[in-house]
């Protein structure tokens, strides 16, 4: 039925609290490339699967400062340098009259990071991925807690993960394919 | 007292040992799922769905003749006059914009207060957000005059080597909006790609299946992707929340800049921020009241929801109101007498008859909200969003015109009345309005369904056997915590 090379194991879970302490099972294992997949942001998990911050924030803070920086040249340089003209006896350039400005491109460039560095970050658009050929999988994305353990894990061992993830507790563990007939 | 069949949808009892349930009824993951996305997976569409589209195109078409024969003849086509050279373009583009702000609220600012009852709620009035601003922002662009030209707006390099005047509100105004469309839609867009994610999932029909998968950009409910998701989304909260108080004193600073009396006082940058926030959360409560009724939402967008919604309507219109009464008073207080004269002929003028429509709709009406049985209500509080989104629109009509038509000098005063196509236009940005809110419904998940999981009791990795001490989310079981120690 499946083609294609192993891409890793999964097993479903029913509630986050069964999820939430089968993950840090399989972080103490010292597991690297594996995830747990759920319908929301389950409160505690980045400790149970041992994140780390991401650096984000900082992609953020160098947009706003982009931001902050090109709305400030770009009012100097037009009405100052480029095309100065004298209107309502206001100087040509000013922080009171410049500020709104410089706040809002600092606000749009920083929205831009945030967008774009943060579905970077997470590789995505990603159009295919062979999870999505599990038919069970697909309530990862509505009301079923799952984990993957991916085969290109230097730990990964096909029998003992398996029954290592049997005994997490979760459903029956199905293997995962680069490539499988829906 | 009450029926027991209806009583469990009413969750509105201020008793504090009883904690309200944010979601009604049995639901779980299971249920939130089925009930938003068969709205649009599964269900048929509803012929009434059918009848209100082809008369919401048909006013939006009605906009688009009139802006083509605007463009076609020119500004005379509309009512303005000599001293009232600025009509109902800006008084809708106001408007428009101020009913964006309760969806910026509503996600960003609650979001920040932790407030989860938003979950409910927030999709919905983010979408409405970017459609007024939509509408709004077609009349700044119509009203220019020279339509041909409007790029001048924005800082293009261009063979005259001319560059717009930065140091101009009205410029401010056009980064100020931009800004705020765009953000808006971003994390409009960011919220929804999970919710995306699980339409295409449950999608049956290959195009379905297709146009949700692109959309949703392979999102598959992955941790690590939660985990920056989470982060990002509290930072665009942050970046909105800051936003959403300059939009609208930027509009502001549009008349407050100026040298008119009734326009040239400070204290419009925060009043007409509480005057949007509260003429936004009027046009939620409007378009939501009959779409929980219509598909079947009550237990998620439940009677606790509109009754805090009430309550934010009644505190900034309250706001409002005490607006009113201090601009009076400064008129007064300040001594200057034309800026008297400005206030005294807005009460009690040629536009007496607006000025009186705005308090009655935007001050008086809205205080029926401190009885517990009237903004419990569904007609009484419909009735009163219908009020206020009439009262918020003659707010910025008074403004607008009262102050222009009788300005220093009485030898060029003028009264303004609009003209049919002013009328046209303004019903045709209702209609566009509805369209895109008619097109939401259909093909998007007007409930947030991946928000309103993290608020369910079962969410909690702490709920049933697994309870221990320590209530605060992100405080993790203690065998766990243990074993995390290397």
């Amino acid at each position: 039925m499946s083609q294609g090379a192993l891409y890793g194991l999964l097993t479903e879970f029913e509630s986050p609290s069964l999820l939430l302490e089968a993950a840090a099972k399989v972080r103490d294992q010292g597991f690297r490339k594996w995830d747990v997949h759920t319908p929301f942001p389950v409160h505690g998990m980045d400790d149970a699967m041992g994140i780390r911050g991401t650096r984000l924030p900082w992609i953020i803070l160098a947009g706003g400062l982009t931001g902050l920086a090109a709305a400030t040249a770009m009012q100097w340089w037009m009405n100052a340098i480029d095309y100065p003209f004298v209107i309502s006896g206001k100087p040509l350039f000013g922080l009171p009259a410049n500020i709104p400005i410089m706040f809002e491109l600092t606000v749009l460039f920083s929205a831009f990071a945030t967008f774009f560095g943060m579905w970077g970050l997470n590789g995505m658009p990603r159009w295919y991925n062979p999870l999505l050929t599990n038919r069970r999988f697909r309530r990862a994305t509505q009301d079923r807690f799952f984990i993957v353990i991916e085969a290109r894990d230097p730990a990964f061992k096909l029998d003992q993960t398996r029954e290592f993830l049997a005994s997490l507790g979760g459903s029956e563990v199905e293997e995962v394919h680069e490539s499988a007939e829906d | 007292m009450k029926a027991a069949a209806t009583d469990y949808l009413n969750n509105t009892a201020d008793d504090p040992t009883r904690p309200q349930q944010l979601i009604l009824g049995n639901n779980d993951f299971t249920t939130i799922t089925e009930k938003v996305s068969d709205i649009v997976l599964e269900r048929k569409t509803p012929l009434a769905w059918y009848v209100a589209f082809t008369f919401t195109a048909g006013l939006t078409a009605i906009l688009f003749l009139m802006i083509g024969y605007l463009i076609l003849t020119g500004v005379g086509v509309w009512g303005l006059n000599n001293p009232v050279g600025w009509g109902w373009a800006i008084v809708n583009f106001v408007f428009w914009v101020g009913i964006g702000h309760a969806g910026t609220l509503i996600s960003a600012i609650l979001f920040l207060l932790r407030q989860k009852w938003r979950t409910s709620i927030n999709r919905f009035a983010e979408a409405m957000t970017i459609f007024a601003v939509i509408c709004a922002g077609i009349f700044p662009g119509i009203h220019v005059g020279r339509v041909w030209v409007v790029w001048w707006l924005f800082p293009i390099p261009n063979f005259q080597h001319m560059w717009p005047n930065f140091r101009s509100p009205l410029l401010w105004d056009v980064f100020a909006v931009g800004t705020y469309a765009t953000v808006s839609l971003l994390f409009w867009y960011t919220g929804m790609v999970p919710d995306l994610a699980t339409l295409r999932d449950r999608a049956k029909g290959k195009l379905q299946q297709i146009i949700y998968g692109i959309l949703s950009l392979g999102w598959v409910g992955s941790h690590r992707h939660w985990h920056r998701y989470e982060k990002a989304y509290l930072i665009l909260a942050g970046l909105a929340t800051p936003l959403v108080l300059s939009v609208h004193s930027v509009v502001s600073f549009d008349f407050a800049t100026a040298q008119l009396p009734g326009w040239h006082t400070t204290i419009f940058p925060p009043y007409f921020v509480a005057g949007a926030v509260f003429s936004g959360f009027a046009m939620v409560g409007t378009l939501l009241i009959p779409a929980r009724q219509f598909f079947g939402l009550k237990e998620i967008i439940s009677l606790h929801h509109l009754e805090n919604m009430n309550k934010i309507i009644l505190a900034t219109g309250s706001m409002v109101g005490f607006a009113y009464a201090t601009e009076f008073f400064i008129a007064w207080y300040g001594g200057n007498p034309t800026e008297g004269f400005t206030f005294v002929n807005r009460a009690f003028g040629p536009y007496a008859w607006a000025y009186w429509i705005m308090v009655t709709c935007n001050v008086i009406t809205p205080q029926l909200f401190w009885f517990k049985k009237l903004r419990t209500s569904i007609p009484v509080m419909w009735i009163l969003y219908i009020f206020v989104n009439i009262g918020m629109w003659f707010e910025r009509f008074v403004i607008t015109v009262t102050s222009l038509s009788r300005d220093f000098l009485p030898s060029s005063w003028a009264y303004y009345r609009p003209t049919i196509v002013d009328i046209l236009t303004f019903l045709g940005s209702w209609g566009l309005f509805f369209t895109l809110v008619l097109l939401f419904i259909r093909f998007l998940p007007m409930v947030a369904m991946a928000e309103v999981k993290t608020v369910m009791p079962m969410a909690d990795p702490h709920s049933g056997e697994r309870h221990i001490v320590g209530d605060y989310h992100g405080d993790i079981p203690e065998e766990i915590r243990k074993k995390g120690v290397k």
